[in-house]
């Protein structure tokens, strides 16, 4: 695993990757930079291709493209590294616990590929998700939270530097909502790495991401309900940043006036 | 009458464990591809289903006669021919029950999805790793249901043996060969016996095949 050193301007820190290429008759062309203790917000109509690009994250799925995980190049044109060989962690929007496993046998299962969780990474995640009373259990008495939350604990054992989360409260009632959310609340707060999270739920948004971006058609497009223009500019490379700059000045706006929606966030993200 | 039992169930129990073996990668291939032409391969490979016994012991007496083009690399470990040999007739008779193993293990393999295969790789698993700790485990039922229709299958063939087995003593006899020598020489007394016991062995085989597809109900809802 001798991956290069990064060029072309990304950071050495979080992720960054472009894909373009055609799956079927649809066709994804995005860019994403993802910082570290950050969760991004993906949101946009079904169809639109997000799943397609966790899946490119995570290695499951092939298009050309680039991406730079913490400095380390895991696809490029030549390279591409498959998704047993990246440390991402993966919770998809079904309950995709590995049924012949209990509990236990679920967390353990990427925790001994990865070294081995140690009992003090185990007990934080179980402390931190309320996996204690579940550990035992097989996997099919459990409730669509809890399976979740199993999901989640599963994929931060396995020391993940790039959690994706595939729209994980979907297929829950709202119930079971109300009770994972907090989880993920905490989980925001302790976790070091980048954290792309898919929604189409403008209340997961506004309680867990810290930067929105919204997709159409297979593109990243400056979401409609922005937080704020950090956020809609947050999925752009730097020239394309300089393109809407320059392009906005000569459209006539003053760059000294205020955003037209100031910032309410107790976090700010580039920061 | 014990060698006959012998004979017949050490044959069952060997061609059920090879065959397991065998088709295991040609259903997971199966199951995997997406090549429309993968079903030319499966139709090929259901032929043994419909073709009367005869014809496939036919084609295999020739396959396995000293003269034929398959047999002249074998010539020279000492190995003449396969007709009427137990080895021989333990090919013979996973080219019968093949599809009987490919196809439960296939739907096994299929009912499981992609899903589980990639929730293994995001957790680190390589492929190899991924097919023994969770495609393997998952399916077993699958296997189950191979083994069991195997070994029963085996148990009951009779054309092909009639045609390649030559019915020797100790080696190639086997029980339904020998129902039908004892009905012909009118050793009724001596048929009843191991006809019954053969009714008794297909009532268990399939209670136990329904016990399992019960069990597979049972805890399907997760």
């Amino acid at each position: 695993m001798s991956e290069g050193v990064v060029s072309e301007g990304v950071v050495s820190e979080g992720v960054w990757g472009r894909f373009a290429g055609a799956l079927g008759g649809f066709r994804l062309e995005a860019e994403v930079s993802l910082p570290p203790r950050v969760i991004t917000g993906l949101s946009g109509p079904s169809g639109c291709g997000k799943t397609t690009l966790i899946r490119c994250l995570a290695g499951l799925t092939r298009l050309p493209g680039r991406l730079v995980v913490d400095g380390e190049v895991w696809q490029d044109e030549r390279r591409f590294r498959p998704a047993h060989r990246r440390p991402v962690g993966v919770v998809f929007q079904e309950a995709s616990l590995l049924p012949h496993l209990s509990v236990r046998g679920n967390l353990d299962y990427g925790a001994r590929r990865t070294g081995g969780a140690s009992p003090a990474a185990l007990g934080e995640v179980v402390d931190l998700l309320g996996l204690g009373p579940l550990m035992g259990r097989g996997t099919g008495r459990l409730s669509g939270g809890e399976r979740q939350r199993v999901a989640l604990g599963r994929a931060l054992l396995s020391r993940p530097r790039l959690l994706l989360m595939d729209e994980p409260l979907s297929s829950l009632d709202a119930a079971s909502k109300a009770e994972i959310l907090p989880y993920l609340e905490r989980l925001h707060r302790a976790l070091p790495m980048p954290m792309l999270y898919v929604t189409h739920d403008s209340r997961e948004l506004g309680r867990l991401a810290d930067v929105v971006l919204h997709m159409q058609d297979g593109r990243i497009a400056p979401a409609p309900d922005a937080p704020g223009p950090d956020a809609a500019l947050a999925g752009l490379s730097p020239e394309a940043r300089d393109a809407l700059a320059l392009a906005a000045l000569r459209a006539g706006l003053d760059p000294a006036s205020p955003s037209p929606e100031p910032v309410d966030r107790d976090r700010n993200p580039g920061a | 009458m014990g060698e006959v039992v012998w004979t017949t169930v050490r044959l069952a129990a060997v061609t059920t464990l090879l065959l397991l073996v065998l088709a295991t990668p040609v259903a997971w291939w199966l199951a995997r591809r997406q090549a429309w032409w993968k079903e030319i391969i499966a139709a090929v490979l259901t032929l043994p289903i419909i073709l009367p016994p005869t014809v496939l012991g036919f084609y295999l007496l020739i396959a396995f006669a000293p003269a034929s083009p398959l047999m002249a690399p074998l010539h020279a470990f000492g190995i003449r021919t396969l007709a009427f040999t137990f080895e021989g007739l333990v090919i013979a008779s996973m080219v019968y029950s093949l599809p009987f193993a490919v196809q439960p293990i296939r739907n096994a393999f299929e009912a499981m999805g992609e899903r589980p295969m990639e929730v293994a790789a995001t957790l680190r698993a390589s492929p190899l790793d991924a097919f023994f700790t969770v495609a393997l485990p998952m399916a077993r039922r699958g296997f189950l249901a191979a083994a069991i229709l195997v070994f029963a299958h085996t148990i009951g063939e009779f054309g092909v043996v009639l045609m390649i087995g030559g019915s020797i003593p100790g080696k190639t006899e086997v029980l339904s060969i020998r129902i039908y020598q004892l009905v012909e020489s009118l050793r009724f007394g001596d048929a009843h016996k191991l006809a019954a016991g053969l009714v008794a062995f297909a009532f268990v085989v399939l209670l136990a095949m329904l016990l399992v597809d019960r069990g597979a109900e049972r805890r399907r809802p997760l």
